[in-house]
Formats: C-alpha cells, structure tokens, sequence
C-alpha cells in the first residue's frame, strides 16, 4: 500500500493560472476548503494530542531502549527515560550488523533508484500528458493496472533470474526490478495534465525546438516542482523497502533493514543493540522528514483524489 | 481534455530562425521527414523504458511463475527443473497451513484496515478544522510513515513482549492482567494489525483530507441552510463526496494486507517468526510462501502459492468491483 491515489491531479500554486485558455479551470468556481469556516474545539486538539503522542511513543521509545542495558529494557516496569548507554549500543550494533556498509548500500539503492524513477517517469508521464500517439489509452491503462500486482508474485522466478546474471546477493538485482514505477508515471502525468501549458510546448516547436529539446527546456522546468515529491516519496519507499531485498540480499551485502531483520533473527539478540540497530536505520529518515515533512505532507495530499 | 497536439508550421517543416526557403529542395524534404520521425517515435521513446523494466522484471516473472508452479525446483539447484504437473498446487491446497495462512490474511486484513480507514476519517475531519500549528499535526500523524517496517515490528514486539512488556505492564497497571501476545491467536493477530494501523493510519488521513478539502462548500452551505447539524453534514455531504477515495483506499489497503512480511516476521524473530508463530497462528500467505522457498527450499510450491495469491487478488477485485457496482446502484 505505498501508493498514492491515482484519483486525482495535483492541485498546486500557479497551475490554474497556467492553464490554456482551452481547458476550464476545474475548481476555480468553488471556494476550497469547506468546513474549514469551523474553529476546532478542545475536544479537536485533545483527540489530535492523544494520535500524536501514539504516533510518536513508539519512535521515542525506540531510543529509550537503544539507551539502556538489555536487562534495563526488559525490566517491569520497563524504563521511560533515556539511559546513558546510547553510545556503546550503538557502536555495537554498528560492528555486528555491519551497519556502516548497510547504510551506503541503503544510500546507494534509494538514490539510484529514484534517479531513475524520477528521469524515467517524468518523460513517460509528459508523454502520455501531452503528446499524441497510437495506443495511448490502452497502454495508460495498463500502467495503472500494474500498480495492483504486489511484487511477492514474481518474486521466484525473479530470484531464479537474478542466480542466472549472477546477481544473487548484489544490489543490483534490488535496484534494477524498481527502476520505473507507474505510480511515478501516473502521478507526473496527472501533474503535468494541468501544469503544462500545450502554448508552451508550441512555441518551444515555433523556435525550431526537437522533442529532446522540448523535454529538456521546457517540461523539465515546468516538472520541477512534481518532482521533488516524487523523488521524496520515491526515496522513503526504497529505503524502507524489505521483502524483495531480505529475500535477493544476504547477510554479506545487506541494506539498513536486511541487516535490521537479520540482527534480529541471530540467536538471542541483545533487544538493547537490535533498538540501537533499528533508531540508526529510523534516523535518517526523521531527519528528512523535520526538514521536508511540510513538503512530504503537501505531496501526498497533492497526490491525492478528487471526487 | 483537450487533446489536439499542436501541428508544427507548415508540411511539418520548422519556420526556425533559418529561412526554410534558404534551404535546396531534398534538404528540406529530408529535414521534414526526421522532423515527423521525431514526432512519430518519441512518445513511444519516452514511454519505453516503463514498459522494458515491467516487461523484464514484472510481467514476464508473474506468467514464469506459473511455469515454475508446475516443476520441481530446488533452492540449491537452481538451474534443474523437473515436470511434475499440478503436484505443487495439490500439496498446497491439501496443506493446512496454507488455509491457515489464508484465513490469516483475511482476518488480519480486515482488522488492520477497518479500524485505520474508520481512524483516518475521523482524524481528516479533525485536520479539517480551522486548527492552530495544522501542519504540525499533519506531519505528526504522517511520521509513523517514515518508519520501516522493520523498525516498526521490533519496536512493537518489544512493546507486546509477554512478560513486562510495556503493553503488559500498561495492562496491569490498570488491572486487566497478562496477555501473551504472540501465543493467543485472536491477540498475535491484533498485535499485527497494530503496527499496520500504527504506520498507515496518518498516510490514509492525508488522502481523505485532501479529498475533504474538495468538497465545495456550496454543499455546506446548503446544508446548514437546511438545518442540518455538524454530524449530518459529515454523514450526509463529506461521506458520499469521499465515496471513490474510501473505495480507493480500500482496494489499496486491501492490496498491502496480502503483502503482509516483516510484520509477522520479525514479531518474534528468528525459526518462530519464519513459521508465523509457533502454532502458526499469524502466519500472512507471504510468510508461507517465504517459509516454503526460501526456509525450506522448495521453490515449486512457493510459486504455487504465489499464484493462489493472484486467485485471491482477483477474486478480492471481483468482490470489490459488485461492491462498488452495488454501492453506486443504490446511490442513483
């Protein structure tokens, strides 16, 4: 379910001034944002509170027990406040999972892969926005059909081919089945449906511009915007991603949460170094989430469904 | 949409900063026929390589899978495929597990998405209010999101532990005694649904409230003309609006619960969580079908069940196509 809803085009400033005179402008005559004339009451902020501190609790305690000593942890009652022992968890838990090299591993997948996402969705979805072509329709649909079938199906023989190449265990075989996405293609299409002017197109053809040329000057510049939230979403999924990774990668050449499951799974796993394993793979993603949550927010809801 | 892409000037030559008249005759017939050639290919350039990556690495490993379903295959003889018929799919269906499995599913499926698209609803028509600081609650609620599901389980395996966990503890604290999470069948497969609802509450509270703030506010208006009070403009204007964004979410939320891994997995670790407990109690059909090819060995039957799963999903989409179809009906 990492998916955003195909229902709808993103709603974002400057793309109803944008629009072609041709096409109606889809909600100007709404004022948006009904129910909204309503204050929240106390009873709005409380219920918002409690969600929030359960929404956070887990993550906190995430670093409470990576604090703490293994018999700490597993106390009653169970500890509340950090302890003094983050450091050397953490340095334990870097040493037995290998985390150092899972971690550039992890970079080296999530950022491959929504580089590639990113180029190869933004051309696919300019294409089936604004170009005219045979088959259109159809293979559209059958983009959007694609996001239905859940990768376990094609997870064995997909390990079969990967023994073939010889890519058993590389990163490769866990970057090259996720290079596209057609929530990526349906997501920039939908964008640049409305945020891409056809005059604009037409005067890059009117300057003596070639499609390449048109994509690289024009499209790209109107895409930019779309593209950031793509390639933020994009790099959240891919980081946290663990099915097919914990399946194609061993315990050799892990991402953060192979290594993650695995630290688990050995014998008895200290749960204070498994905590401390499990904050260092959270982390990076809080980090970018303080800084770009608003944005995250925005796309996501951007992304998201009209009636 | 208006769809008429715009021609190029004249014969599809290109009215550049060169004089076209400035050019010979051949030359310009030539320049005229790249420049079509150009307009002909390139949508299809564009679109390609979606269509070679999910070519290569999606479709044609989902119908493979159905070859390997009627072979014999080994995990440590990868390249040896014997013909064994349909002999995978009657161990499977003749497995108990593999029902339990997919009762499982089912049952996890249904407790971890009714409870969390109910919550989203209720909570995106919270974040509707004219709120204080409203993006931060937004990007609280969205935080478990960010979460792995690695992370997510062993934090949570951790908080339902059976002796002192924080949940236990919580729970006798206030008297209501010691629950063995993992063993019970009912709560191993609350616990789950738990970290489900715990990381994909916010996403799916994001997504109604966008579709909440949709909704024109002329309904509103006439409706409070009406008379009618906050709880029957909810029930009576936003529900039907949000119609296609709750069936949309279903259908999504239904997809994940049959992708249902690191959940079971890793709630508690190691031979056990491979198993999905030990009498198998939280075991989700992608858990049986990592224990049969990977555990085990035996990837046959793990294709096998690989293709029982898209049984499922058809007939959940079946299901779900009457639904909607029966829904819009009565709405009409």
């Amino acid at each position: 379910m990492t998916t955003t809803s195909p229902l709808t085009v993103p709603d974002r400033r400057g793309v109803s001034k944008a629009a072609a005179p041709g096409t109606p402008p889809r909600r100007s005559r709404f004022k948006q944002g009904a129910g909204r004339q309503h204050h929240g009451g106390p009873f709005a902020y409380f219920a918002l509170a409690v969600v929030g501190i359960g929404s956070l609790f887990p993550l906190y305690w995430t670093l409470v027990a990576a604090s703490r000593t293994q018999d700490e942890v597993l106390d009653s009652p169970p500890p509340f406040i950090p302890g003094g022992n983050l450091f050397s968890n953490l340095q334990t838990a870097w040493e037995q999972a290998q985390l150092g090299k899972a971690i550039w591993n992890t970079f080296l997948v999530s950022a491959s892969i929504t580089a590639a996402t990113l180029f190869f969705c933004t051309l696919a979805g300019y294409a089936f926005a604004k170009m005219r072509f045979r088959g259109r329709g159809a293979l559209m649909t059958m983009v959007i059909a694609t996001l239905t079938v859940p990768p376990q199906l094609s997870v064995v023989p997909l390990y079969m081919m990967m023994s073939d190449i010889g890519w058993n265990g590389q990163l490769e075989s866990v970057i090259f089945p996720t290079l596209v996405s057609a929530f990526g293609v349906f997501f920039m299409r939908q964008y640049l449906l409305e945020a891409l002017p056809y005059e604009l197109i037409e005067a890059g053809r009117v300057d003596g511009a070639n499609n390449l040329r048109i994509v690289w000057s024009i499209v790209l510049p109107v895409a930019r915007p779309a593209m950031m939230v793509l390639g933020m979403l994009t790099f959240v999924q891919t980081w946290n991603d663990f099915f097919w990774p914990y399946l194609a990668l061993g315990a050799e050449n892990p991402t953060l949460q192979v290594a993650l499951g695995q630290l688990s799974a050995s014998y008895v796993p200290d749960q204070s170094i498994v905590m401390a394993g499990a904050l260092i793979s959270t982390l990076p993603l809080l980090v970018v989430f303080v800084i770009f949550g608003k944005r995250i927010v925005g796309g996501i809801m951007s992304g998201a469904v009209k009636g | 949409m208006a769809t008429s892409t715009p021609t190029r000037g004249t014969h599809g030559s290109r009215p550049g900063r060169r004089d076209p008249k400035a050019m010979s005759p051949g030359r310009q017939a030539w320049r005229s026929r790249l420049w079509r050639f150009d307009d002909k290919a390139s949508p299809y350039a564009y679109i390609a390589p979606f269509f070679l990556i999910f070519g290569a690495f999606g479709l044609y490993p989902l119908i493979y899978t159905g070859w390997i379903a009627l072979h014999r295959v080994e995990m440590v003889s990868l390249d040896q495929m014997d013909w064994v018929g349909w002999e995978n799919f009657s161990k499977i269906l003749q497995d108990d597990e593999f029902w339990t499995a997919v009762a499982n599913t089912f049952v996890i499926g249904v407790i971890s998405t009714v409870p969390q698209l109910l919550m989203a609803l209720g909570l995106a028509h919270l974040l509707n209010y004219k709120l204080r600081a409203s993006t931060f609650w937004r990007t609280v609620i969205l935080t478990p999101y960010a979460t792995s599901v690695a992370s997510a389980a062993l934090v949570f395996a951790l908080v339902f532990r059976a002796d002192g966990g924080l949940l236990n503890w919580a729970l006798d604290f206030v008297g209501l005694g010691d629950t063995n999470w993992a063993q019970g069948h009912w709560s191993s497969k609350i616990a789950i649904a738990v970290i489900v609802i715990w990381r994909w509450t916010g996403y799916n509270t994001l997504i109604y409230l966008a579709a909440m703030q949709a909704v024109p506010s002329d309904l509103y208006e006439a409706a409070s003309l009406d008379g009618a009070s906050r709880w029957q403009q909810f029930r009576n204007v936003t529900i039907p609006a949000l119609r296609p964004t709750i069936l949309f979410t279903i259908v999504i939320s239904t997809i994940g619960s049959m992708q249902l891994f690191g959940e079971p997995l890793l709630l508690e670790g190691g031979t056990i969580g491979a198993q999905g407990g030990s009498e198998h109690q939280y075991e989700t059909l992608s858990v049986y079908l990592y224990n049969y090819g990977w555990k085990l060995g035996h990837l046959g039957p793990a294709a096998a069940v690989a293709w029982a799963m898209l049984a499922l999903l058809l007939l959940i989409a079946a299901i779900n196509w009457l639904v909607g179809r029966s829904v819009r009906k009565t709405a009409a």
